[in-house]
């Protein structure tokens, strides 16, 4: 079964409703069971970096998310959930991430409106699977106020908002998507399918 | 750079979309789901659904199609109308909204915003005003615009963005359905105050008077009802035009 992880925060079902779309069955849950036995592990978040990553220990699942990762399971992060699986953020003091992509992730100090809000292009940095059913500068929905500063060789794809801005990064079986692919209509539906032919 | 947003807005009441008679050949033509998932293929960027069902106790029943739109639909979507608590806000989000509109009980509650935006995060708090011109002055009105509540509004935005709200939907009680163009002189005084995403409501007639909004204005979106209702402009006519005039505007390939 894949998974999306529980910690208590919001667009959980908006998630499951999107991956659901796109042919993906997954299952919402905290329970160490079903993270062990997951084929793949979808990490969500919304709000701040550093509640998302005390509220990530307090359920205790970060050992077994390493493991499933060492186990060279798939782990997607989503929004927030993407920026947690960096090495540390700035947001309101510093927090280390779980630290599985190397990178920092900072304020979108641009003399734009923030947060970066609404539809913008996909820009390709490198070949991927993931992005075979879409074209470069096609539209996804972006809601974020912080972004990941020099993602080095994992990334995959940016977007452009005064700075440039990753949008997807990938290292082997670890995955990270800033906007909401479940709410970035056929294009993000495309990356879904996508996604759902890597799990196979 | 971020797509200037086509927003279609749909009023629903006891659950069902009033005056929406438009797409002629579908089965059910007033359902929420079939209506926002056929403006959702078409092309929209986001929605607005104003419930505007009378009774409180009708309301329960009546927001049951958010649950439904949340499921069908991949485009994000605000609910608003008669949204007055927290606890009001909260059920509106849990049933898979992504964002709440609220208006009448923001003016007489200032706090709920500043409450509801430390809760749920000011992308998901918009605040929607009705503002009528009168002697040169721009006043905000409440209760579906029925009650003058003699604040400027150009005080009452700025306010309301330092209280916490993300995002403003502007609608012009002079211009609204008068279908002349939009209200540009309104919309170029808020979007100069504030730093938070503007929404441009009421006057949309023709797809001229979107050009004109993106050529005069920075505003993010583009509100408007029954031009879309009644198919007086399409999604995809007003999205190619809107491109060949060098406004950036997303079109799905």
């Amino acid at each position: 079964m894949n998974v999306i992880i529980d910690y208590k925060v919001g667009n959980i079902g908006s998630i499951k409703r999107g991956l659901n779309r796109a042919g993906i069955d997954a299952m919402i849950s905290n329970d160490p069971d079903d993270i062990i036995n997951a084929n793949v592990l979808f990490l969500p978040g919304v709000g701040a970096f550093g509640d998302a990553m005390k509220d990530l220990k307090d359920t205790g699942l970060i050992p077994l998310i390493r493991q499933h990762v060492k186990n060279n399971k798939l782990l997607i992060g989503i929004c927030l959930g993407m920026q947690i699986l960096f090495e540390s953020s700035s947001e309101f003091g510093y927090t280390k991430g779980l630290g599985f992509l190397k990178g920092e992730v900072v304020y979108l100090d641009i003399t734009k409106k923030v947060p970066h809000m609404g539809w913008n292009k996909l820009f390709f940095a490198k070949e991927d699977t993931l992005l075979k059913y879409i074209q470069e500068e096609d539209y996804v929905y972006f809601v974020h106020s912080y972004y990941v500063d020099h993602p080095q060789d994992t990334l995959v794809a940016y977007t452009n908002y005064g700075v440039e801005i990753p949008a997807i990064v990938r290292q082997e079986n670890i995955i990270g998507m800033q906007f909401h692919p479940e709410k970035s209509g056929q294009v993000g539906l495309k990356l879904l399918q996508a996604v759902k032919e890597l799990i196979g | 750079m971020l797509a200037r947003r086509i927003i279609p807005c749909l009023d629903v009441k006891d659950g069902r979309v009033v005056k929406g008679s438009q797409f002629e050949g579908l089965k059910d033509v007033n359902d929420p789901k079939i209506l926002g998932k056929r403006y959702s293929l078409e092309g929209a960027d986001e929605l607005v659904f104003y419930d505007i069902t009378a009774s409180h106790e009708k309301r329960e029943i009546s927001l049951q199609f958010v649950e439904e739109v949340a499921k069908e639909i991949n485009i994000p979507f605000c609910v608003g109308g008669g949204l007055k608590t927290l606890g009001d806000i909260a059920n509106v989000l849990n049933k898979g909204a992504d964002k709440v509109s609220i208006n009448s009980a923001a003016i007489d509650n200032p706090n709920l915003i500043k409450a509801a935006s430390q809760k749920y995060g000011a992308q998901c708090i918009v605040l929607s005003i009705d503002v009528k011109q009168e002697d040169n002055e721009f006043i905000v009105y409440k209760n579906g615009g029925r009650i003058n509540t003699h604040l400027n509004a150009i005080e009452w935005v700025k306010q309301g963005v330092r209280l916490g709200a993300g995002e403003l939907v502007i609608n012009s009680m002079n211009h609204d359905g008068m279908k002349q163009g939009f209200d540009i002189a309104l919309l170029k005084q808020i979007s100069e105050v504030v730093n938070v995403p503007v929404i441009a409501s009421g006057g949309a007639g023709a797809i001229s008077h979107f050009v004109d909004l993106a050529k005069q204005t920075d505003v993010d979106g583009y509100l408007a009802a029954s031009v879309f209702h009644y198919k007086e402009i399409t999604i995809n006519e007003l999205k190619e035009t809107l491109q060949q005039a060098n406004v950036p505007i997303r079109i799905e390939r």
